[in-house]
């Protein structure tokens, strides 16, 4: 206490400011380290977002219009791939949390090797190209491919069943590739969590079901929602997956930008289609700001 | 006793739900070494004529060669560009910090088609559709998030006191970044180097639009190899990339072992 006191006393009494004030102009200059980065982003993405957005609001013939957004919205087709696209990424998300949540269980639960398993089959999926994973999948789906081979040597089937070109093809795919997303937010929350809340609830007399759906359900929420809201956001705007394994008739809202980008080339709708998507996702991620922090999920996630 | 069934047919599932994850990719490997054209499983016979055209066709050379000319740019420019900004988002004072924060996760978070139609108008305008620098550019935008994130989160773990003994000792700031706060941070640098060359050399829906026809990226002419009927080099090429993809997984659990592994020797 002497010590410290004696070395503070002559600088105790320099006036607040001038001590605080090169050091905040340090610190400002320091920060300007983030300009760089900022207007690379702002320049090569921000700037893009913003014609696209402007793009959607004009006619074909360059005038100002709502014409884009009306067609959308009377044209039954576009309706139904809007549908569509929001069906099959629910679709995606409820399996997902289906399969993802007792797998986030088992993987916090397991130790030593297995627990080395775990991990690396969800981890695996992050560093392997998706084109090679597509490929996978179209190995194994295929009409004479692993899976319809194997049914039809046991004799479950007769005739092998189409699952590419198809939607299922599309929720098989779609739901393996969006897997960690889920597990991992899923298995961070688990960890957390604190044990002895559980054993408090057993020890009171609840019994082990009572405990999961009022105490370790409850607690794991968050993960649930941070997994749910990417899976749902990755989903929605999915693209090489729908247009590898899915067939004509399963066209969703990526595809649907690409072909009159490419194909029709109309800008217009195309930025038009395109905005919808971007305030949809943006929409949701802003949204999900109350419950947790956007950038805890990835730093342990690849 | 109904604790112990419990765990096992969580297990079970628990495995199931791990060949679902690892199977489909793995299936590739086998399938490289098909005889036959024709897409069948099991392959028919043994032979290497895949790899063979993967290494003689030019459309897959030159693919490669753009993939990792674009990927090692990528990994400089975001790396370097990603670390400054992860210095001043840690340690210096930036106004309106959380909109900063979001602006840079923003190429996390659009979806791909969208990033890859908006960029596809802009870049052009500016003729940099269908060249190196084009997708130089394009992939740094969506390498930054990653590369930020990683380096902040070791840049916030290391002891600043070090640096600053540095500087207290007559170092100037730059000197003290380079012998000093650099070496401490390299494993993170290195995980996040990776992270970075990963993103550009995995891409596909960005590069489809501004590949153009002649900065065609592996991704690009593996896509154009399944759109429509399949190239059996596909197969070929996936299980390359599947090897390169374990080495990077263990490299990296292996970084983190060794950080966490100092940290503790450290403590």
């Amino acid at each position: 206490m002497g010590v410290s006191g004696a070395a503070l006393g002559p600088r105790g009494h320099e006036p607040v400011s001038a001590r605080i004030d090169p050091d905040r102009r340090r610190l400002t200059r320091v920060g300007l380290l983030g300009l760089p980065a900022l207007l690379f982003v702002a320049i090569f993405l921000l700037y893009p977002l913003a014609l696209l957005i402007e793009t959607s609001f004009h006619a074909k013939t360059g005038a100002w219009s709502l014409e884009q957004y009306q067609r959308i919205a009377t044209t039954p087709v576009y309706g139904l791939v809007l549908w569509k696209t929001a069906w099959v990424a629910g679709l995606v998300t409820l399996i997902d949390f289906a399969v993802g949540y007792p797998f986030a269980v088992a993987l916090t639960r397991a130790r030593g090797w297995w627990r080395l398993v775990l991990l690396a089959a969800v981890l695996m999926p992050f560093w392997t190209n998706l084109l090679v994973r597509t490929y996978g999948w179209i190995v194994v789906l295929h009409p004479s491919g692993l899976l319809n081979t194997l049914l039809l040597r046991l004799g479950l089937i007769s005739e092998p069943i189409e699952l590419v070109q198809n939607t299922p093809g599309v929720l098989i795919g779609m739901t393996q590739i969006m897997l960690p997303y889920m597990v991992l937010p899923i298995a961070a929350q688990i960890e957390k969590m604190d044990l002895r809340l559980l054993q408090a609830a057993r020890s009171l007399g609840a019994s082990a079901p009572r405990t999961f759906w009022h105490v370790y359900f409850p607690l794991t929420l968050p993960g649930v929602f941070a997994g749910a809201l990417v899976t749902l956001v990755l989903s929605l705007g999915f693209f090489v997956i729908p247009a590898l394994l899915g067939g004509r008739r399963d066209v969703l809202i990526a595809q649907l930008i690409d072909f009159n980008l490419t194909k029709v080339l109309n800008w217009e709708l195309a930025a038009a289609l395109g905005t919808i998507l971007l305030v949809v996702t943006m929409g949701l991620f802003l949204a999900a700001q109350r419950w947790f922090r956007l950038d805890s999920l990835w730093t342990e996630a690849r | 006793m109904p604790r112990s069934l419990g765990s096992a047919v969580l297990a079970s599932f628990a495995g199931l739900v791990c060949l679902f994850l690892v199977l489909p990719s793995l299936i590739v490997v086998p399938m490289s070494f098909n005889a036959d054209t024709l897409l069948r499983f099991p392959p028919q016979g043994f032979s290497t004529t895949w790899y063979q055209a993967y290494f003689d066709q030019e459309n897959w050379r030159s693919a490669t060669w753009h993939s990792l000319a674009i990927a090692a740019s990528v990994t400089i420019l975001a790396t370097a560009l990603g670390t400054i900004a992860a210095l001043a988002l840690i340690r210096g004072r930036i106004a309106l910090r959380n909109l900063f924060i979001y602006i840079m996760l923003t190429p996390m978070i659009v979806p791909p088609i969208v990033s890859a139609v908006s960029m596809y108008g802009v870049f052009a305008q500016f003729r940099l559709v269908g060249t190196l620098p084009g997708m130089v550019l394009a992939h740094t935008v969506l390498a930054l998030p990653f590369v930020i994130i990683n380096v902040a989160a070791v840049l916030q773990r290391m002891d600043w006191r070090v640096e600053q003994a540095a500087r207290s000792l007559g170092a100037s700031a730059l000197k003290a970044f380079f012998l000093v706060t650099l070496p401490m941070i390299r494993p993170g640098l290195i995980v996040a180097a990776i992270f970075a060359f990963i993103t550009s050399f995995d891409e596909v829906v960005v590069a489809l639009y501004i590949s153009g026809s002649s900065a065609i990226t592996l991704p690009v002419e593996m896509w154009s190899g399944l759109r429509f009927e399949i190239n059996p080099v596909v197969a070929a090429v996936s299980s390359l990339l599947l090897g390169i993809s374990v080495a990077s997984l263990l490299t990296i659990s292996l970084l983190r072992r060794l950080t966490s592994a100092e940290r503790r020797a450290s403590a």
